[in-house]
């Protein structure tokens, strides 16, 4: 085996270490990551999907129901890749054992591709299972298969993508709770989960396009029922362009060892 | 000879301006059983951290077996085993968990990584608590896993920051037959310590930091051979009301039936025998007062504090 191939099996090896790791840990800790999203989104559809919802009328010529499927299910991707990572390695500086792969030949960009796989499992594990869920009350059809996985995809990459940034500044628990708290659930219910923008006026439409989830959900729904207040390819490139910059920030941050080296 | 480490001109400033090592200068030659000693602060965590890539450089550089730090951080990391001096690891999981992540960090497939960790887990008496979760093991066993951890990647060079502070004296005399074994195979090992009798039985070279600068290096029996005195402390078989004057040797009492007797290293402690028993005084038992190398060391701090102004 020459060189170059047995330094990527080393990689390899290494990738699916801290990604076999991650999954573990959220898998034992199933009642805690898990199922508080399966009961939220169940609450959710009860309550605004069908005891508000049959009040509401039809959005964007959906159900209610269905309409505020592809945001639920979203929201439950987003949040679960972010915590996943954001508790994993902020625990990880705080009990002192991210030392254990800072001393390891490890590069940093095997390093972060491994955290965030595991946020992305997590969030397209709670993901698929709130989907389950929102099968009870609604038919859920898939209009384009290939869209719905990738928007999907892209989103838990991206969030995953966040939390380890905030999981690298933070330096306590509370800091692990002011971005979700504070940015990332205005920025969901924003993000045209339970409304179509087309309602908003003028200046709350123009605002609106400026949050980044909204063109996940859109995306999503589009994925979903063939519907979308954007165009897909421009929802497309801007979740690209958010992946491409968190990436890069993620890595540079880890080559100057901010909040893992003094 | 081939050097172990080679550190040259390094230099680490902490935010906030502390210089915590001032252009430190060392080398380890491979195969050595080296101790870094020094007093609290004095910068060996520091220096240990910048080895083990955990703290940042501010200048200098650091070479591993002919691997530059700045240039083949992986080959680097790849030679090293280290033992930090607080626990760090995840307390949820079981032993032999910690271990084989710690392979896998290493690219160790996970078939070789089970063998290895079942290896070391044996070698340090802990393979029947692999499945129990790190937060239920002893304060012993867990340094003892640190050193399992450290080595599942077979490391050239081991670094223990303190690998026996807190332990009993028992555990601690088999982790010094277990590291002077790995020294025999092979392995190049630093170590810091508080013992000072732990480095003066496992140590070959001795280096001192203090205030972040290399005060000493040298062979811990050259440095031995600086001591011009010694003190002992004999247990006597009567008591001896008025101590005798026996010239170079200063008598003081401790109690009625213990004497310390300080002798300059020229005298046998034949001769001191020899003037005890013309005085009619027999001796039961004896020992150092001190550790030599602790004397020494205590020595050397407190000339270099001394020239620093900063002791009387």
């Amino acid at each position: 085996m020459s060189r170059d191939a047995q330094a990527w099996r080393r990689y390899w090896v290494t990738f699916e270490t801290i990604v076999s790791k991650e999954i573990l840990r959220f898998t034992r800790i199933w009642v805690q990551t898990v199922l508080p999203s399966v009961i939220t989104t169940t609450l959710y559809f009860v309550i605004f999907g069908q005891l508000i919802g049959s009040r509401i009328g039809p959005m964007d010529g959906l159900a209610y129901l269905d309409f505020i499927v592809p945001g639920l299910v979203l929201i439950a991707v987003i949040t679960n890749s972010y915590f996943n990572v954001v508790s994993s390695f902020y625990s990880s500086k705080f009990s002192r054992y991210v030392e254990e792969l800072l001393v390891s030949p490890a590069p940093n960009w095997v390093i972060l591709a491994g955290y965030v796989a595991g946020g992305v499992v997590r969030g397209l594990t709670v993901g698929a299972v709130v989907m389950l869920v929102a099968m009870l009350f609604t038919q859920v059809q898939v209009y384009s298969p290939a869209v719905t996985a990738l928007v999907l995809l892209m989103t838990a990459v991206l969030f995953a993508l966040c939390g380890f940034i905030n999981a690298l500044f933070a330096n306590s628990f509370d800091d692990i709770s002011i971005i979700p708290t504070f940015v990332l659930t205005p920025l969901t219910y924003l993000g045209g989960v339970f409304y179509s923008i087309d309602l908003l006026p003028k200046f709350w439409q123009g605002l609106s396009l400026a949050n980044p989830i909204l063109y996940m959900v859109n995306g999503f729904r589009y994925g979903l029922h063939g519907v979308s207040d954007i165009p897909l390819r421009v929802a497309f490139w801007i979740i690209l362009a958010f992946i491409l910059f968190f990436t890069l920030f993620a890595l540079e941050l880890l080559r100057r060892g901010v909040g893992v080296k003094s | 000879m081939t050097k172990a480490l080679d550190v040259a001109h390094l230099v680490k400033t902490y935010k906030g301006g502390l210089q915590a090592l001032k252009g430190v200068d060392l080398a380890v030659e491979e195969g050595d059983f080296f101790a870094l000693l020094g007093p609290n602060g004095a910068g060996k965590s520091t220096l240990i951290g910048v080895i083990a890539s955990l703290v940042n450089k501010t200048t200098g550089s650091v070479r591993v077996f002919n691997h530059d730090l700045d240039l083949d951080p992986e080959g680097v990391k790849a030679r090293i085993g280290l033992v930090p001096q607080e626990f760090n690891f995840n307390l949820f999981l079981p032993a032999v968990e910690v271990v084989m992540n710690q392979a896998g960090y290493y690219g160790i497939p996970r078939r070789d990584a089970r063998v290895r960790a079942e290896r070391y887990l044996r070698q340090l008496d802990l393979w029947d608590r692999r499945d129990t979760e790190m937060r239920r093991l002893s304060g012993g066993m867990k340094r003892r896993l640190m050193i399992a951890r450290a080595l599942v990647h077979e490391p050239r060079l081991l670094i223990l920051d303190e690998p026996t502070a807190g332990v009993d004296i028992e555990i601690r005399r088999s982790m010094w037959a277990f590291l002077k074994d790995l020294n025999v195979q092979g392995t190049t090992i630093i170590l810091t310590t508080h013992y000072l009798e732990e480095a003066e039985s496992l140590c070959r070279t001795i280096a001192i930091i203090n205030h972040g600068e290399i005060t000493e290096r040298s062979t811990i029996a050259a440095l031995l051979a600086r001591l011009r005195t010694e003190t002992l402390v004999l247990n006597l078989k009567g008591r001896v009301a008025e101590l005798p004057q026996l010239g170079d040797f200063v008598l003081n009492h401790v109690d009625d039936c213990t004497l310390e007797v300080e002798m300059d290293r020229k005298h046998t402690i034949n001769c001191l025998f020899d003037a005890l028993s013309r005085n009619g005084i027999e001796v039961l038992s004896l020992r150092n007062k001190q550790n030599r190398l602790e004397r020494l060391f205590l020595d050397m701090v407190r000339r270099v504090r001394t020239d620093r102004g900063l002791l009387p």
